[in-house]
């Protein structure tokens, strides 16, 4: 029998049941994973957002040119990494509440807006949700940069990194980071933390992407440095008409013709 | 209900081993364990521990350094413990995990030096020859099942020639022209690889000691189980110098204006 | 039911570590046997997890004049058996007064990987080379000693993106030949050596652990030309004697993300 009285907290019950299975020898599919360097850091007038391309599945690379940071409002963007679905699904659920919530208040929405809700959200899901994210912006009170993490807590910092790649970025940034940087010098600073990702880190790699928001405008730079492309192969591979062998051949019309005979007139539609 | 997948018929596509490499279904093994295993007990974990050794080839030889802390788990136990270790004329031995470990190892080369000045024949031990040595004891006791629980990097210059490589707890070895143990393997190689590649024939002393010193800087920054006072060695045709302990010089004025971590403003 | 609390934490179970005495370490290795030459690659890449530990370590090894081994797997493993393999073969030539022939290097190594049965080197070999009647000849052994002669074999982290290129380019599997010829049994040494660096370039491309260099050790049969090797950029020679095999090492650049 069922008990009437529920207590109060989180139900586990399902995670429970997760293991229970799982510990039978089904465990639950592998999601593609970004294996990610993601960065952000301020500057004068604003935010500097940077990612690196590669998406993984375990050792295999699934997505050679992702795109990792993510439309959240006009001055609103945000980098993730972790389980590829839970970041693109959780930013654009989140995009289109900030517009709906920008057209209810009839004001621009703010940064920590979007990251409440993120925030807010990944901690109703204990982490299920697999999204570290790193989210800058430019709103009427500032730049603002937060990262966030699966479990839903945040953090409101000038620099910040993301992903397997974060230590290798990180340390681009802790040697180089100064406040009050031109444009230039932070997008600098940007691509060389993504770079030490991708050449560093195993799980990144690829090309850099780079977003520049200021208060005015938002500058989103996809492929702003392609440090590895694809070399030439020494043979091409076309295979001859026929290569493929086969065992029988069966042509199928697909054009469906019918025949239609009129048994009284009168139902015809008048084309004069 | 009956929860073995195996049995509800065509299990699902990813749960199917199609080379049947592997068990799919692992029951729970309740064979009896060896009852005379437990009889011998083997270090399973590090306990007084020290973190990243960095090294860099340069111009006229090997740059290295580690800092001057032994951790006990999470607490700064020891702030001035040297992990930076002269064999011989013409070697450095720098060293991070279990710091007993590492003193077993310091007693055991002494000896070894000892024993090969003895024997008088003009042939003194490279680093070469420590690294190779050092790889050989590493992986017996990682054969044995009771390792040496240390990450070491071996620096030196001998004959005109620069030396550098790494071995490990498990017997691993490799070598480059930058290194790095531990956390620094995470954050200093980066900044190293970016500093050196290329130029290990062009940098001079003072811009090897620049690049060292910033990758310890951000090393102090990052690592918790790291201190702000460390020793650079550097071993050249002149030979080895270790250096008394040095004062990482570090800056937190970023952190004025920060508030919170949310929606707080003050 | 309701559970008001996480499960991991209301039983916290006995923590026992055991020292895993094994590590992978990346990289991929292939070898191609053709009539009278063998090639022998692997890139240089060594990694732990998702750090590159250095982008130049070798997984290939001469051994004699016309033996050449590639390992793959466990790096410490690897070096500590190249090093037991070439001391067995040093044995050989004080007692016999020569070099041991291919296929007796791969029985050795076979018995050698079979000792370690119930402590195995978790090292994937393959031993390339000259037989003693001038064929080239590729063995490959699995970690404890299971040896076969093959014409191709991939092996390693991306093993599963190689060998079924390789099976259908070599072994032609899939592919029926135009009406009225046949396929070639043995590929020429320029054909070859380009499917091996497709092979290698397309491996990095999709496999993260493969990158950085590449190394290919050429063996050719006593006699057998050069068939264009000479112009090859950034090859050097490395044969030992004037009247027997010829060895050959080319070095190329791999992407390093």
């Amino acid at each position: 029998m069922a008990s009437v009285f529920s207590a109060p907290g989180f139900d586990f019950s399902n995670q429970l049941r997760n293991n229970f299975i799982a510990e039978k020898g089904l465990p639950l599919p592998k999601a593609t994973s970004t294996g990610t360097t993601i960065v952000g850091c301020l500057f004068e007038d604003g935010i500097v957002l940077g990612a690196d391309t590669r998406a993984t599945e375990g050792p295999i690379v699934a997505d050679k040119n992702c795109e990792k940071i993510h439309y959240i409002t006009e001055s609103i963007r945000c980098c993730g990494a972790g389980t590829a679905a839970d970041t693109e699904f959780t930013t654009a659920l989140i995009s289109s509440n900030m517009e709906l919530h920008g057209l209810t208040s009839g004001r621009k929405p703010r940064v920590v807006t979007a990251m409440t809700m993120l925030k807010q959200m990944l901690f109703r899901y204990q982490g299920q949700i697999g999204a570290a994210l790193v989210l800058g912006g430019v709103d009427a009170t500032g730049p603002h940069l937060f990262t966030i993490h699966p479990h839903g807590s945040t953090d409101k910092l000038p620099y910040v990194t993301m992903g397997s790649g974060s230590l290798a970025a990180m340390a681009v940034f802790e040697s180089g980071w100064q406040a009050n940087m031109t444009r230039d010098a932070a997008l600098q600073l940007v691509k060389d933390a993504i770079a030490a990702g991708i050449f560093n880190d195993l799980g990144s790699g690829s090309n850099i992407d780079a977003c520049i928001i200021t208060a005015s405008h938002t500058e989103m730079l996809r492929n702003v440095e392609m440090p590895n492309v694809r070399v030439q192969k020494e043979r091409q591979y076309g295979f001859r008409r026929g290569t493929t062998a086969w065992k029988s051949e069966d042509v199928r019309n697909l054009i469906v013709s019918e025949e239609i005979t009129l048994l009284a007139g009168g139902d015809e539609m008048d084309t004069t | 209900m009956d929860h073995f997948p195996l049995n509800w018929g065509r299990p699902r596509n990813d749960a199917v081993d199609s080379y049947s490499t592997y068990p799919i279904t692992q029951r729970p093994n309740h064979a009896p364990k060896d009852a005379f295993s437990a009889g011998i007990q083997h270090t399973q974990q590090p306990i007084v521990t020290g973190t990243s050794v960095l090294a860099i080839k340069f111009k006229d030889g090997i740059m290295m350094a580690a800092d001057n802390l032994a951790s006990y788990g999470s607490l700064a136990r020891f702030r001035d413990i040297q992990r930076l270790h002269a064999v011989g004329e013409h070697t450095v031995l720098g060293a991070g995990g279990d710091m007993s470990d590492f003193q077993y190892i310091q007693s055991i080369l002494d000896e070894l030096m000892i024993d090969e000045f003895a024997a008088g024949d003009g042939h003194a031990l490279g680093p070469a020859e420590v690294h190779n040595y050092l790889s050989e004891l590493m992986y017996a006791r990682r054969s044995k099942m009771n390792p040496l629980w240390n990450a070491m990097l071996v620096g030196g210059f001998k004959d005109g020639q620069r030396f550098l490589a790494y071995v490990d707890m498990l017997g691993t070895t490799y070598s480059a022209s930058t290194l790095a143990t531990g956390y620094g393997a995470h954050i200093a190689q980066p900044l190293l690889r970016r500093a050196v590649e290329g130029r290990e024939d062009t940098l001079d002393e003072e811009e090897a000691r620049k690049i060292i010193e910033q990758s310890m800087k951000v090393l102090f920054y990052r690592d918790a189980r790291s201190l702000d006072k460390y020793q650079i060695a550097t071993i050249t045709a002149a030979g080895v110098h270790i250096s008394d302990s040095l004062q990482i010089e570090t800056s937190w004025s970023f952190a004025e204006g920060l508030r919170g971590y949310g929606a707080q403003t003050q | 039911m309701q559970h008001a609390f996480a499960p991991s934490a209301s039983h916290p179970q006995p923590q026992q570590r055991q020292f895993n005495p094994y590590s992978e370490n990346g990289g991929t290795i292939l070898a191609i046997a053709g009539a009278n030459f063998s090639v022998i690659a692997g890139d240089t890449r060594q990694s732990e997890g998702y750090s590159i530990q250095t982008r130049y370590a070798p997984k290939v090894f001469r051994l004699t004049d016309k033996a050449v081994l590639a390992t793959n797997g466990f790096a410490a493993d690897g070096n500590m058996f190249v090093k037991k393999v070439r001391q067995r073969l040093e044995w050989y030539r004080h007692a016999h007064a020569k070099d041991m022939s291919l296929r007796a290097i791969a029985r050795l190594i076979q018995t050698m990987l079979y000792a370690r049965r119930f402590f195995p080197y978790y090292v994937y070999n393959i031993l390339g080379g000259i037989e003693e009647d001038g064929s080239g000849a590729v063995y490959s052994f699995d970690p404890v000693g299971s040896y076969e002669r093959e014409a191709c074999r991939a092996a390693g982290a991306a093993q599963s993106l190689v060998q079924p290129f390789l099976d259908n380019q070599i072994y032609f599997k899939n592919q029926t030949p135009a009406p009225g010829t046949s396929h070639p049994a043995h590929l020429p040494l320029n054909h070859v050596l380009s499917l091996v660096i497709d092979s290698f370039t397309s491996a990095t491309e999709r496999h993260i652990e493969v990158g950085d260099g590449l190394e290919m050790y050429v063996v050719l049969a006593k006699g057998t030309p050069l068939q264009g090797l000479d112009a090859i950029q950034g090859i050097t020679e490395m044969t030992a004697t004037d009247d027997g095999e010829r060895m050959f090492i080319i070095r190329r650049n791999l992407k390093r993300d």
